[in-house]
């Protein structure tokens, strides 16, 4: 299998990842049974996400996937955010293989749920 | 970073120098069709005999019992669909296990969509078939038992000469797939009672597009290649001279140093079990220790995903495998561990570790070296893990 110079690059040097402790939305999705769970903690302060992490058990492409979407929320306020798509995802990391795709929609799903996870709690 | 280290024997191995060297000629000067007229091509033919001998040598076979295809798949398929297309009338019932190869268990499954009744026995935690179940699954109907010698992942060695007993007490013909076993250990058909053996060249340092059925010669079994009448009829297509030759002296190397071999790299794969026993905790050690291929080492590090400790260990240099959904581009993980009883995220985080004759002690130092700080930051990662 071959990933796109840009999926190794943030799969290898991947930050924003680890709990974060004082969060006001977690978006937990995915399933451990098909290899890809993803768990989204965003900060949120004046309608913005002021700070985002991931914690993922999975594959090359749902860690950098997880990696680079959380890269595009960060600074971004709550609407914003929501409009994220997986393709837009899977287009900044250089595209997916096919099969991969998936986790891409995986990262779109978490951070969804994350701010509704936030919006619940306000 | 260029690969320095490789553990994926099981999946293939590279061709031996003197392998490569015996084969070049028939790529140039030995080029002729064996099936042809004159001097030159018919010398091939008899090239072709000392080749069938050698592969015969290895099982301790007859020459006539050897027959060779294009690889282990092949050789699978040929036996399989061979078989039940000579005795579809006699019965319509296969016994196989559920931790075969896919080149068995999805010819199996065709099978199955085309009128005959398939049973998977199952395997203990360690990766054994019990022959006591495979008395009880035999029926009147039953005309093939196919059950694989050594298993690709895990490594564990069926007992199948007391399951070729079971069968043929009740006139039932056996079939395995000794892709793994032969010429890493010794595999001798009459001795184990085989009526039908599938090998791989490129699993023995041979090239690859290389197999052979071992087919006892009383054996009746139907063609699935027609047109000439190669092979005895049982395989028809011009005969890869250059291949044959490979898995010939291929085998030949392998009677030579499969004991050494066997001395040297046991130790080895016994030295990264116990170092990631100690370096790294939650792990599973996944086959039967006892009867495993001594090369073969599979382990499954909990709450982290196989492709990830792949794609870590591919980034310093290392080859290895995972029982993974994500290396293997199925969305379900390996059926040979589930068939273990683990769960799906313990076979999501499995690795292969398969040694050959060219990996040397070093290799299990260096790859000690850098698997816990992998595993260590792929935890530190996950949902799943919490220190402790």
């Amino acid at each position: 299998m071959l990933y796109s110079k840009k999926v190794m690059e943030y799969f290898q040097n991947t930050k924003n990842y680890g709990k974060l402790e004082d969060a006001d939305g977690i978006g937990k999705v995915g399933n451990p049974r098909c290899g890809d769970v993803m768990w989204i903690y965003i900060k949120v302060k004046d309608n913005k996400i002021i700070d985002a992490k991931y914690e993922t058990f999975g594959c090359v492409a749902a860690i950098a996937t997880s990696s680079m979407a959380i890269d595009m929320i960060k600074g971004k306020n709550i609407d914003e955010a929501l409009r994220l798509t997986n393709k837009a995802v899977a287009e900044a990391l250089d595209g997916l293989p096919p099969e991969k795709l998936h986790c891409s929609l995986l990262a779109e799903k978490g951070i969804k749920a994350a701010i509704e996870d936030y919006k619940s709690k306000k | 970073m260029n690969l320095k280290y490789y553990f994926d024997y099981n999946s293939t191995t590279p061709t031996d120098p003197r392998v490569v060297k015996e084969i070049i000629p028939y790529f140039g000067t030995k080029f002729f069709n064996p099936s042809s007229f004159y001097r030159k091509a018919g010398e091939i033919s008899i090239d072709i005999e000392n080749s069938r001998e050698r592969v015969a040598k290895l099982l301790n076979a007859e020459p006539n019992e050897i027959f060779f295809t294009s690889g282990g798949t092949e050789s699978n398929n040929l036996a399989i669909f061979g078989i039940t297309l000579k005795l579809k009338e006699k019965g319509n019932h296969i016994i196989t296990s559920k931790i075969e190869h896919s080149a068995v268990l999805n010819t199996c499954k065709y099978l199955s969509k085309k009128g005959f009744e398939v049973t998977y026995l199952p395997v203990d935690k360690y990766g054994l078939v019990n022959p006591d179940d495979l008395k009880k699954e035999i029926k009147d109907t039953t005309i093939l038992v196919t059950i694989m010698h050594a298993n690709n992942e895990i490594g564990t060695i069926q007992p199948v000469k007391e399951l070729s007993e079971i069968a043929h007490k009740r006139g039932i013909l056996f079939h395995t797939d000794a892709v793994q076993s032969a010429g890493k250990m010794k595999v001798d058909v009459k001795e184990l009672d085989i009526d039908m053996l599938s090998i791989s060249s490129h699993k023995i340092y041979g090239p690859k597009g290389m197999g052979v059925l071992f087919k006892k010669k009383r054996v009746k079994i139907n063609p699935m290649i027609f047109g000439g009448a190669h092979e005895k009829g049982l395989r028809a297509g011009t005969e890869n001279v250059p291949g044959i030759i490979g898995i010939g002296k291929a085998a030949e190397l392998a009677i030579l140093e499969m004991d050494e071999n066997e001395k040297r790299l046991k130790p080895i794969r016994d030295k990264i079990e116990k170092g990631i026993i100690e370096t790294i905790p939650d792990v599973i050690i996944n086959g039967n220790t006892d009867k495993r291929l001594y090369n073969t080492l599979n382990v499954s590090i909990r709450y982290i995903e196989g492709e990830s400790i792949l794609a870590f260990l591919d980034n310093q240099g290392f080859a290895l495998s995972s029982g993974s959904a994500c290396s293997s581009k199925s969305l379900e993980p390996s059926h040979v561990l589930l068939a273990l009883g683990l769960k799906h995220e313990e076979a999501h985080g499995s690795l292969r570790i398969s040694l050959g004759k060219y990996n040397k002690k070093e290799d299990a130092d260096k790859l000690l070296e850098v698997l816990p700080p992998i595993v260590e930051k792929l935890r530190s990662m996950s949902p799943f893990w919490k220190k402790k």
